[in-house]
């Protein structure tokens, strides 16, 4: 498959379970291989010598990345130090209040409710401010109003110029943001282009390309 | 190289932040540790053999047994939420990873073996006196080898079923030579033997550690790779 995101751009992946969705994010992440072909991101190739390439990629994966006896602020103090950011603190700072999380700030993440959880995994993911964003199912577990920042929060990142690449069962969610949609089945396109402007017509041809 | 060392202590530090938090792993391993002392202690007939003789074998065995426990939460601590895909995703080279819970590990075996060392003495009635130097010396010289080659262990093993049972069974017989060697020395010194008879085993766990640690190193990167 090819996969051309630019930047302000937003790709919506759907499609249905085992079709290969997350491990598309994972290979984009470099957190896998790919067995043929080459993922590269801004013409290059992160290797384990030069990782630089990956300092553009934020991934909000099913997993947090979290660690649950360490408090939202500690996780994300952490990850500054791991991306070499100049001000972790102030990065830490920004981040946890551009999700509405500076309150719960030093509360243990085991005693988050699944919804901050997924706030402070949107945090971690946006703190080195990376150019491409991998979003795998990001509405899960946020309840209405969350999950109306988070699309606010989507728009501004579009807004800034970032690459997104989102991917879920249920595009409606992010319908109005994607500027272009895609369909995965068995590993391969089965359907890639702009975003139509009917949703109940994709969801027809989803249904249809998807189970025949 | 200050880039690569900043990491591994940022690293580091998250990991003993961690276990100082839980608890969990250094409160089993130092317990498990005098248990062990004292089932020795208890268990060797005084009229066969002196104390003195046995205390060599029984101080490594003691360290060996209480670094396998305090290695297996190396990465078992990444398990919980991919937290390890969360360090792989970071532009940080793989090998700065190892080189944290290389430090991370170090210092937890270090407190188990700081525990232990008091016990051991006051079990076997040993006067370490004179030799206490050496011993120590001997310690952090064994422990650098089978801590290095227990931390890569401890990530091939981390996504296997039955990971608290493989790292023993992998380790184990890489643990020997350092064993032997510290076991040696240790005998020696509590003898007061002079430095000359031990320089032999000293440069078979000083080739060890370098051995092992600078292989690790260049390994590590295959091991978390998919």
């Amino acid at each position: 498959m090819d996969l051309d995101v630019r930047a302000g751009e937003m790709l919506a992946v759907a499609g249905p379970n085992g079709a290969g969705k997350t491990t598309l994010l994972r290979l984009l992440a470099g957190l896998m291989r790919p067995s043929a072909g080459e993922v590269r991101i801004r013409g290059q190739r992160p290797t384990r010598d030069d990782p630089g390439p990956r300092r553009a990629i934020g991934l909000l994966s099913h997993h947090t990345f979290l660690y649950d006896d360490l408090t939202p602020a500690e996780n994300l103090h952490f990850t500054a130090r791991l991306y070499g950011l100049t001000d972790p603190a102030g990065a830490t700072r920004a981040a946890l209040e551009e999700v509405g999380l500076t309150a719960r700030a030093d509360t243990p993440v085991r005693h988050l409710s699944r919804g901050l959880l997924q706030r402070a995994a949107i945090a971690r993911a946006l703190l080195h401010q990376p150019d491409i964003l991998l979003l795998d199912e990001p509405f899960t577990g946020l309840d209405a109003p969350s999950a109306d920042r988070f699309r606010a929060l989507l728009a501004a990142q579009l807004a800034r110029g970032r690459a997104l690449v989102l991917v879920s069962h249920h595009l409606a969610e992010a319908w109005d943001l994607a500027t272009h949609v895609a369909v995965l089945s068995g590993g391969r396109w089965a359907l890639e282009g702009s975003r139509p402007s009917d949703l109940a017509a994709f969801h027809a041809r989803y249904a249809e390309l998807v189970h025949g | 190289m200050a880039e690569f060392l900043r990491i591994a202590f940022a690293i580091a530090a998250k990991d003993i932040r961690l276990e100082l938090r839980s608890r969990t792993a250094l409160l089993s391993a130092i317990v498990f540790s005098a248990l062990v002392l004292v089932v020795f202690n208890f268990a060797r007939d005084p009229t066969a053999l002196a104390a003195v003789d046995l205390a060599p074998s029984v101080l490594w065995v003691t360290f060996a047994f209480g670094a396998v426990i305090a290695l297996n939460r190396a990465f078992y601590v990444e398990r919980e939420n991919a937290a390890l895909d969360g360090i792989l995703l970071a532009p940080v080279p793989r090998s700065a990873l190892y080189v944290g819970k290389l430090f991370a590990n170090l210092a937890f075996v270090g407190v188990v073996e700081a525990v232990a060392l008091p016990l051991f003495v006051l079990f076997f009635n040993v006067d370490l006196g004179h030799a206490l130097p050496g011993v120590l010396g001997v310690t952090a010289l064994a422990t650098v080898g089978f801590v290095a080659v227990g931390t890569i262990f401890s990530a091939m093993v981390v996504r296997t079923r039955f990971a608290e049972l493989m790292l023993p069974v992998l380790l184990l017989p890489f643990m020997v030579p350092p064993l032997v060697g510290a076991v040696q020395v240790t005998a020696k010194l509590l003898a007061g033997r002079p430095l000359s008879e031990m320089m032999g085993w000293l440069r078979l766990l000083t080739l060890y550690d370098i051995g092992f640690v600078t292989l690790c190193i260049l390994v590590f990167p295959a091991v978390v790779d998919e």
